[in-house]
């Protein structure tokens, strides 16, 4: 069966999504991500969409499943690269894909995903020994 | 009005999805259609061809182009020989879903498109129409 590859980059997977996806490949793709999460600890799963031409309603939902997903298994998602006439179209549809943090690009996704976990870390850090500052 | 072109297509899996995605692509690059309604149309077909493989087990979907003669544009019809719906008003409200699901695919549908017409009869089937026209 055809398969979306996930890319390991250090703590980070990340996803390029090469084809209109269709339902299965979309849930299979749901149910990978779940695992590598699981099996290499990932702290950030980076999904490139920018080749993806629609996004229907089944397929959002995956979207936001991953990004909830990962919340729980302690990763934050970025989707980067939606085309405008999709984010236009989804708005419409009546999905705006909240909650999922947007970025333009690979790479200011890459940012994004790194200040986050940045960040985390120093609030874990400051909790830990209790002093404030 | 002026039925340009006229195809029948089959949707019985997931699959056959695709092949009606594209066909329905090239009609709108054909007649000029802009990326974003080319976007909302596509958007729109992939709905409403997921409710006829999911509630219906498949089903049809004629695609034709269409031309009043100032204005081109697309109209799909989905027909299929499912359950039907009992209550229409109900399944077009935001978020309503007997599978528990996003429940946006028809009211979704009918705010990408320029028309929409739904007609169900409970046991006989659904048949939904919309037309997208070029500058719609
Ligand atoms: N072709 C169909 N045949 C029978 N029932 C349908 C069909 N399309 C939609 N429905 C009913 O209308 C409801 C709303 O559909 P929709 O807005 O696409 O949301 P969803 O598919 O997420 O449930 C569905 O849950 C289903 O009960
Ligand atoms: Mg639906």
């Amino acid at each position: 069966m055809e398969k979306i590859p996930i890319l390991r980059m250090g703590r980070l997977l990340l996803v390029t999504i090469q084809v209109d996806l269709y339902d299965r490949l979309a849930e299979s793709l749901e149910a990978d991500l779940v695992q590598m999460i699981n099996k290499t600890g990932a702290r950030g799963v980076l999904i490139d969409i920018s080749a993806v031409s629609i996004i229907d309603s089944f397929m959002g939902r995956i979207i936001g499943n991953i990004a909830a997903m990962s919340k729980i298994l302690d990763a934050e998602t970025v989707v980067v690269g939606m085309q405008p006439a999709v984010a236009i179209t989804l708005v419409e549809l009546g999905l705006p894909l909240s909650g999922v943090f947007s970025a333009l690009n690979v790479e200011k996704g890459m940012e994004l995903l790194r200040s986050k976990l940045t960040n985390m870390e120093r609030n874990v850090d400051g909790s830990d020994d209790g002093s404030a500052e | 009005m002026v039925v340009l072109n006229k195809e029948l297509m089959t949707i019985v899996r997931e699959v056959d999805v695709i092949p009606f995605r594209n066909r329905l692509k090239e009609h709108a690059v054909k007649i000029g259609m802009g990326l974003v309604n080319q976007t909302k149309i596509i958007t729109a077909a992939s709905e409403l061809a997921r409710n006829m493989l999911k509630y219906a087990k498949g089903g049809k979907v004629t695609l034709e182009v269409i031309s009043t003669g100032r204005e081109n544009g697309i109209r799909l019809t989905f027909k299929d020989q499912g359950p039907g719906i009992a209550n229409i008003p109900m399944a077009m409200k935001d978020g309503y879903s007997t599978a528990k699901s996003l429940g946006l695919g028809l009211p979704g549908t009918k705010r990408l498109v320029s028309e929409f017409n739904i007609e169900s009869e409970v046991g006989k089937g659904t048949t939904v129409t919309v037309i997208k026209w070029k500058n719609g």
